[in-house]
C-alpha cells in the first residue's frame, strides 16, 4: 500500500514536472519564436507594401539594410536605439504591471505628460541644488505626480466602479489641455516666448549623457540605468513581493483574491499608482535626458506605443525590455531608412503595426510556420 | 580622408545607388505636418528640389513626426554626408543652435528663425510675411459679403502670428480707406491672443475651427497652420464658395491642393523655396556666411498669389488698389500696423 501511494505521488510529481517543462517550452515559443517569426512576416509584408506603392526592389533592399544599420549598425545607432527605448520601457513596465493586476490602463500618455512636466517644474524651481540630488529629486517628482494622476482612475474604480479604460482615456484628454494651460503660466513659460513652452531643466537636473566624451552627438543618457533598475524592481515587485502577489492574484481572479482576504480596492489603487509612477518616470527621463524642457505633446505617443509594447512583452519585465529595444531599434532604424533610401517614415509605422498584429495573434503565426513549433506544444496529442 | 572617401564610394556602388554620387548633398529636416502638406514643409522642400533640378545636387529629407524628433533627426544627418543641413521651422530653433554649436564645421540653415546674435555656421531665413498678409487682408475685406473675416493659427509663435497680424492690419486699412466696418475674428494683434489649434497636422481641427468661424459669420477664413488648413478648404468645398472662401498660406494652394483649388480666394506666399535655394547656392559657391536672409515684398521673398477661380469676381478697382498698396509697402509710405 505504502509503495503504491508513494508511486502514485511520484507519478503525480513527475507529471506536474513534465507539465511545467512543457509549459516552459510553450512559453519559450510564445516569448521568442513567435516574435521572431512575427518580425520576419512583418518585414516581408512591409516589402510587399513598398512594392505596391511603387518602390523598386533595390530601394527596398537598401531600406532594410538601412533599418539594420540605423538600429544596431554603429555606435550612434545603438545609442539612438537605447535612447528611444528608455521611455518606452519605463512606461511599458507600468502598463504591464497594470495588466498583471487586471487593469487595462490606457492613461500612460497623460501620466507621462504630467510626470515629465512635474520633473521640469521641480528642477527649475530648485536650481541651486547640487547635481545628483536635483536630478534624482526631479525624477522622483515626476514619478510622484504620475502616480497621483493615475491613482485618480484607481480611486474612481475602487470606490464607484468606473471602468479604468474610460477614466484613463478621459484623463489623457484632460492632461493635454492641462499641460497647454500650465505651459502658459508665467511661472512655467519660458521668458520671451508667447507659445506654450516651459523653462529649461538646469544642468544639475539633467540625466548626464554617457557617451558625449566620444562624440557630442551621442544622446544616450543615464536614464538607461533608471530603465534597468526599473526592470529589476518591477520583476521583484511582481514575483517576489507580497503586494505583487496580490496584484497578480487580483488580475487572475478578482473574486478568489477577495475571498482570500486581499483588499481589492487597495490593490487597484496601488497598482494604478505604481503604473502611473513608472509612466511619470518615463516622462521625467524624457525631459531630463533628451528634451530638456516640456512643450505640448512632448510625449509623442510614447504612452500609447507602450501599450503595444507591454502586450508584446507579455507583461513580463524582461519581455517588455526586449520589446522596448525592438521598438527603439525600429524608431532609430526607421530614421535611417528615410535618410538612405528615401522611404517614408509612415512605412515604419506600418511595419511596427504588422509586427504587433502578428505577435498578438500567435495562432496565425503558428499556422504560417507550422514547422517552427512542436505540434503537441498545446498538449492534447492523441 | 581620400581612403575613407574611397570606401564611401565603394559602399555607394555596392549598395547599387541608381544616381551617381554627387559632389554636393543638401539635407532637410521638416517640421511636423509632413513633407506633403501642400504648404509650409512642401514649399521648403521645393527649394531643395529646384536646386536638384538646376544644379544636379543630391537632396535628402527627414520628416519630424513630433517635437521630440527634431534633435534625433538632426543627429542622423550629421556625420559628414550633408554639405548643408536645412531645418524647417521656428520650433527647431533650439535644436539647430545646439547642433550648430556641437558641429562648427557643418553648415546649417533654418527657416523661420533669426538668432541674435547670429551663429557663424547658421543662416536664418525669415520673412516679412505681414507685408503679403496685409494685401490679403485688404483683398478679403473688399470681398467679404458678411463684413466678418476669420483667421486661426497652429501655435502662437511669431512666424504664424505674423500672417495674422498682417491680415488684421490689412482689413483695418481697408476700413480706414472705405469707411467700412469689416471685423476679423480669431486674432488680436495688440494682446497677441487668438484662435490656435495647438498643432500643425490635424485636418479635423482645421475643419472644426473654420466651422466655428463660419458660424460666427465669417465668409473668408485664413488658416495659418500648414496642412490643418486643408481641412478648412474641405469645409469650404462642401458649403460652397459663396458661403466660405479660404485664403491659402505659404504656397499658392490652388497649385498644391488642386482638388480644392476653387475655394482659395488667393494665397499668401512665403517663398521658402527661393530662400532655401539661395542658401544652397551660397553653400555651393563658397559664399556661405552665417547670418540672415530676409524675404520681403520687394525681393519677392513674400507675395500674394493670383485670385484663382475668383479672377473675374475681384473688381478691377480693388486689384488696382492692391497694386498701389504693394508699391506703398515697398517704398515705405504705408506702414503695417503703424
Amino acid at each position: 500500500m505504502t509503495t503504491s501511494i508513494g508511486k502514485r505521488a511520484l507519478d503525480d510529481a513527475g507529471r506536474a514536472l513534465l507539465q511545467r517543462t512543457a509549459r516552459g517550452r510553450s512559453e519559450f515559443e510564445d516569448l521568442v519564436v513567435v516574435p521572431v517569426f512575427a518580425v520576419i512576416v512583418a518585414l516581408i509584408l512591409g516589402a510587399l507594401i513598398m512594392l505596391a506603392t511603387g518602390v523598386d526592389l533595390p530601394t527596398i533592399g537598401k531600406s532594410f539594410v538601412a533599418l539594420a544599420v540605423g538600429s544596431v549598425g554603429s555606435l550612434n545607432a545603438l545609442s539612438e536605439t537605447l535612447t528611444a527605448s528608455i521611455p518606452l520601457v519605463l512606461a511599458g513596465l507600468g502598463l504591464g504591471l497594470g495588466f498583471r493586476a487586471g487593469l487595462f490602463n490606457i492613461g500612460a500618455e497623460g501620466q507621462l505628460l504630467l510626470g515629465g512636466t512635474a520633473a521640469v517644474v521641480f528642477s527649475f524651481t530648485f536650481p541651486s541644488l547640487p547635481f545628483p540630488l536635483l536630478m534624482i529629486l526631479s525624477l522622483i517628482a515626476g514619478a510622484a505626480v504620475g502616480a497621483l494622476y493615475a491613482s485618480i482612475a484607481g480611486i474612481l474604480k475602487a470606490t464607484t466602479g468606473a471602468h479604468e479604460v474610460i477614466s484613463t482615456i478621459m484623463l489623457n484628454l484632460i492632461s493635454y489641455r492641462l499641460l497647454e494651460y500650465l505651459l502658459r503660466q508665467p511661472y512655467i513659460q519660458k521668458e520671451g516666448r508667447s507659445d506654450p513652452i516651459s523653462k529649461s531643466v538646469p544642468d544639475a537636473g539633467q540625466l548626464p549623457r554617457l557617451l558625449d566624451w566620444i562624440d557630442p552627438n551621442l544622446r544616450l543618457h543615464a536614464g538607461v540605468f533608471v530603465m534597468l533598475l526599473a526592470v529589476a524592481f518591477v520583476w521583484w515587485l511582481l514575483f517576489r513581493s507580497k503586494i505583487g502577489f496580490a496584484f497578480r492574484a487580483s488580475g487572475a481572479n478578482p473574486d478568489a483574491a477577495r475571498y482570500a482576504g486581499m483588499r481589492s480596492g487597495l490593490v487597484i489603487v496601488a497598482a494604478m499608482a505604481t503604473a502611473g509612477a513608472l509612466a511619470g518616470l518615463a516622462g521625467a527621463a524624457q525631459v531630463q535626458g533628451v528634451l530638456g524642457r516640456a512643450s505640448p505633446g512632448f510625449s509623442a505617443g510614447i504612452g500609447f506605443d507602450a501599450i503595444a509594447l507591454a502586450l508584446l512583452g507579455r507583461s513580463h519585465p524582461v519581455g517588455i525590455l526586449l520589446a522596448g529595444l525592438l521598438f527603439g531599434g525600429l524608431e532609430a532604424g526607421g530614421r535611417q531608412m528615410q535618410v538612405d533610401a528615401g522611404v517614408s517614415i509612415d512605412l515604419i509605422g506600418i511595419i511596427q503595426a504588422l509586427i504587433i498584429v502578428f505577435i498578438a495573434a500567435p495562432l496565425l503565426v503558428r499556422a504560417i510556420f507550422p514547422w517552427g513549433f512542436r505540434k503537441d506544444a498545446k498538449g492534447g496529442k492523441a | 580622408m581620400t581612403f575613407l572617401s574611397k570606401i564611401g564610394l565603394a559602399a555607394a556602388l555596392v549598395a547599387g545607388s541608381v544616381t551617381a554620387a554627387s559632389a554636393f548633398t543638401a539635407c532637410q529636416v521638416t517640421d511636423t505636418g509632413g513633407i506633403d502638406d501642400a504648404g509650409f514643409n512642401q514649399t521648403a522642400w521645393k527649394g531643395v528640389q529646384d536646386a536638384m533640378a538646376a544644379t544636379g545636387i543630391d537632396g535628402r529629407f527627414l520628416e519630424s513626426q513630433a517635437e521630440s524628433d527634431y534633435e534625433a533627426n538632426l543627429n542622423s544627418l550629421l556625420g559628414g554626408d550633408c554639405d548643408v543641413i536645412i531645418t524647417v521651422g521656428f520650433l527647431m530653433g533650439d535644436a539647430t543652435a545646439k547642433a550648430a554649436a556641437a558641429n562648427p564645421e557643418q553648415k546649417f540653415s533654418i527657416v523661420d528663425f533669426a538668432y541674435d546674435p547670429t551663429i557663424p555656421n547658421v543662416v536664418g531665413q525669415v520673412y516679412a510675411t505681414d507685408q503679403a498678409a496685409f494685401l490679403a487682408g485688404y483683398l478679403a475685406a473688399g470681398m467679404t459679403k458678411t463684413g466678418v473675416l476669420g483667421t486661426f493659427g497652429g501655435i502662437n509663435i511669431p512666424p504664424v502670428t505674423v500672417f495674422m497680424d498682417g491680415f488684421v492690419h490689412g482689413a483695418s486699412y481697408y476700413n480706414e480707406k472705405h469707411g467700412t466696418e469689416v471685423s476679423v475674428l480669431g486674432w488680436n494683434p495688440e494682446s497677441k491672443e487668438g484662435l490656435f489649434t495647438g498643432n500643425f497636422d490635424s485636418l479635423d481641427d482645421g475643419r472644426a475651427f473654420a466651422q466655428n468661424l463660419y458660424d460666427e459669420g465669417a465668409d473668408i477664413v485664413l488658416p495659418v497652420a500648414g496642412p490643418v488648413g486643408l481641412g478648412s478648404a474641405a469645409l469650404a468645398d462642401e458649403l460652397g464658395t459663396e458661403a466660405l472662401k479660404i485664403v491659402g498660406v505659404d504656397a499658392d494652394q490652388t497649385q498644391t491642393d488642386p482638388q480644392k483649388a476653387h475655394v482659395y480666394l488667393t494665397s499668401v506666399l512665403k517663398r521658402m523655396d527661393s530662400t532655401v535655394q539661395q542658401v544652397i547656392n551660397a553653400a555651393m559657391d563658397g559664399s556661405f556666411e552665417g547670418g540672415l536672409v530676409v524675404g520681403t515684398l520687394e525681393n519677392e521673398g513674400v507675395g500674394l498669389a493670383g485670385f484663382g477661380s475668383f479672377e473675374d469676381e475681384v473688381p478691377a478697382e480693388l486689384k488696382a488698389e492692391l497694386d498701389a498698396i504693394r508699391a506703398g509697402v515697398i517704398d515705405g509710405s504705408i506702414k503695417i500696423g503703424g
